[in-house]
């Protein structure tokens, strides 16, 4: 073991030099700013984990017993501390470009070219889905998979690499969005060696969920590691195959996809409607089916109708993605498929709705008595509501209204603000006392204003961009008695200005709610009594 | 024949029926005699184990 350990470090070593040495030539050859940063990131990074790993070769290990019988949760713990930290500097991205759009003049003259709405935009939607959810589904998967296969999480440090690379990703995406190198692609913006990090970041992320999943004490796999697995293993498909590009340099951050045409664009929104669809809805969806469960203290209300639910999401979605190419190249016939699908798709989103609501029969005094659980019910109310509107507004006549207007926004707030910032927040609730062993949270009014803070931001968001959706739709549609349009587009937008206003508020609201969750949770782990039963028993460091 | 009617044409036949009657008979199995006892079950794994992993493998049907 001490000589395996020994020969592993000094390949990692070798790797580590030949990393350093690359990103030192790239420093020197980059064609373009953001390749060059990005050269010198991972210089320093590297360079550092080989002076790190060199300071520690051929120096006596500690031994580690008994690690089996112990969950690994350092890993979590971090992960909650990444998603909420992600989380507000996600909010605050999104605010501050809510109010670029009404007040253009903070598209600041000094700052073109790296911080004006168009380089902020692809940060803001990065750092909440990717930073901020993606975190909460790494840190919430590692805790669920270990609780619900009785069994610690496979493969050691490997869960660490997944942490720290996954966070070297979200560091690499966002300045380079800020730097201009990006694909254009939505919600796929990172250029073509960030790509490369994230699919072996991915692969060992399956490795270790898998692995546990393999080791487990537990005959049976509890349905939100179904759905967790599923979220784990379609991302890795989506990712490989909508980002299958050619670099133009290996010394430069452009690269030319290999799709051509119509096939690129329905490749695109094949990735797009299943990064919704696998990521956001698919990942979070394993968090209700055990975080619910857990806070409402009763098993969840039908597992026969979580088991349909779940094959009937994942035969389903995938078939979606057309719906967002209605009246262009496509055609017809894949456009309708696209929408018949998104249709169908409304039952089995319903479906695990009332899995998620009616868990509570029985318990509805807790609405009353618990702001944590009220959270999670909202949460699984908006995720009803935006399954409602995402199918309608996917119907052909409904789309030639809604698409490219600011109803597409707020359809997507509802669901991401609603959904998945609720019930992370709901799962952030329950998991920071139970990871720090403390007895409760340090407040719950807080939690409380934190809850309608959030939920009023969100109704305000929500409106506003309904208000201003079919409105600008209206008057783009506007012809007069001749067939000439009435308005041009700059008309729309001055109409927009109160909207904007609104619903930059509704931004500012829902970003208090978040910073006072972080007190709130910081103040937990400094302040809130420490549980007995975890003192009397000498729990070992990790 | 080209791919392109090749593919298209097994798509919306056979591949179609072939998942058509996959999903229907996991219905089908979810709702398999015995299987209310089954699930009972499988939906209390959250509330065993949270604290340390299990020893020894869990013997349950």
């Amino acid at each position: 073991m001490a000589k395996g350990r020994k020969m592993s470090n000094y390949i990692k070593l070798i790797a580590l030099g030949l990393v350093t040495l690359f990103a030192m030539i790239g420093t020197n050859y980059a064609r373009d700013l953001a390749y060059q940063v990005h050269a010198v990131i991972v210089m320093i990074v590297a360079g550092g984990l080989f002076l790190y790993t060199l300071r520690h070769t051929d120096e006596p290990k500690k031994a580690v017993a008994g690690v089996e019988n112990e969950y690994f949760d350092s890993v979590v713990r971090a992960g909650a501390i990444a998603t909420a930290f992600w989380g507000v500097v996600g909010f605050l991205a999104g605010t501050f470009i809510a109010f670029q759009l009404a007040f253009p003049a903070l598209n600041f003259d000094w700052a073109q070219g790296f911080a004006n709405f168009g380089r902020l935009r692809p940060l803001h939607t990065s750092a909440v889905i990717f930073a901020f959810g993606g975190n909460a589904l790494l840190a919430t998967s590692f805790y669920v998979v270990q609780r619900t296969s009785a069994a610690r999480l496979w493969g050691g440090n490997l869960a660490w690499f997944v942490f720290w690379g996954y966070q070297l990703f979200i560091v690499l995406a966002a300045t380079g969005y800020l730097l201009g190198g990006t694909q254009s692609k939505e919600y796929a913006e990172p250029e073509w060696y960030v790509d490369l990090w994230l699919t072996i970041v991915w692969v060992a992320y399956l490795a270790v969920f898998l692995g546990t999943i393999i080791k487990r004490k537990e005959p049976h796999i509890y349905v939100a590691n179904w759905f967790y697995l599923a979220f784990i293993v379609t991302v890795a498909m989506l990712h490989v195959v909508n980002n299958a590009t050619i670099p133009v340099s290996i010394w430069g951050s452009k690269s030319v996809i290999v799709w051509p045409g119509v096939q690129d664009a329905m490749v695109q929104w094949w990735y797009g409607h299943n990064a919704v669809g696998f990521f956001l809805t698919a990942g979070f969806l394993g968090m209700m089916y055990y975080f619910i469960p857990k806070q409402a203290e009763r098993p969840v209300f039908s597992y026969k109708l979580s088991i349909i639910h779940f094959w009937a999401l994942i035969f389903l979605y995938i078939w979606a993605g057309p719906h967002h190419l209605h009246y262009t190249a496509l055609p017809d016939w894949a456009s309708t498929l696209g929408m018949v699908f998104s249709v169908i798709l409304w039952m089995p989103s319903w479906g695990g709705m009332i899995n998620g609501l009616m868990t509570l029969s029985g318990a509805w005094d807790k609405l009353r008595t618990d702001p944590v659980i009220r959270m999670m019910v909202i949460s699984v109310g908006f995720y009803g509501m935006s399954t409602f509107e995402g199918p309608m507004m996917s119907i052909r006549a409904v789309n030639s209204l809604s698409h490219y207007t600011d109803w597409t926004i707020g359809h997507v707030h509802s669901g991401a603000l609603g959904w998945n910032g609720m019930i992370t927040f709901g799962a952030l609730y329950y998991l920071v006392p139970v990871l720090w062993k403390r007895e409760r949270l340090y407040s719950l009014s807080l939690v409380s204003w934190h809850f309608w803070l959030a939920t009023i931001g969100i109704v305000l968001y929500a409106a506003s961009m309904w208000v201003t959706g079919i409105m600008e739709g209206l008057m783009w549609r506007e012809v007069d008695a001749n067939g000439f349009l009435v308005n041009s587009f700059a008309d729309t937008v001055a109409a927009k200005f109160p909207m904007y206003v609104v619903r930059g508020l509704g931004g500012v609201m829902f970003l208090a709610g978040s910073i006072i969750m972080c007190y709130n949770l910081w103040m937990t782990v400094r302040r809130a009594p420490a549980k007995e039963a975890s003192l009397s028993v000498q729990v070992p460091a990790e | 024949m080209e791919l392109y009617t090749l593919l298209r044409e097994f798509a919306d036949s056979w591949m179609l029926l072939f998942l058509f009657t996959v999903f229907v008979g996991i219905i089908v199995w979810a709702f398999r005699p015995g299987s209310t006892k089954a699930y009972e079950d499988t939906a209390n794994i959250p509330f065993r184990h949270a604290d340390k992993p299990a020893a020894t493998k869990e013997a349950r049907p």
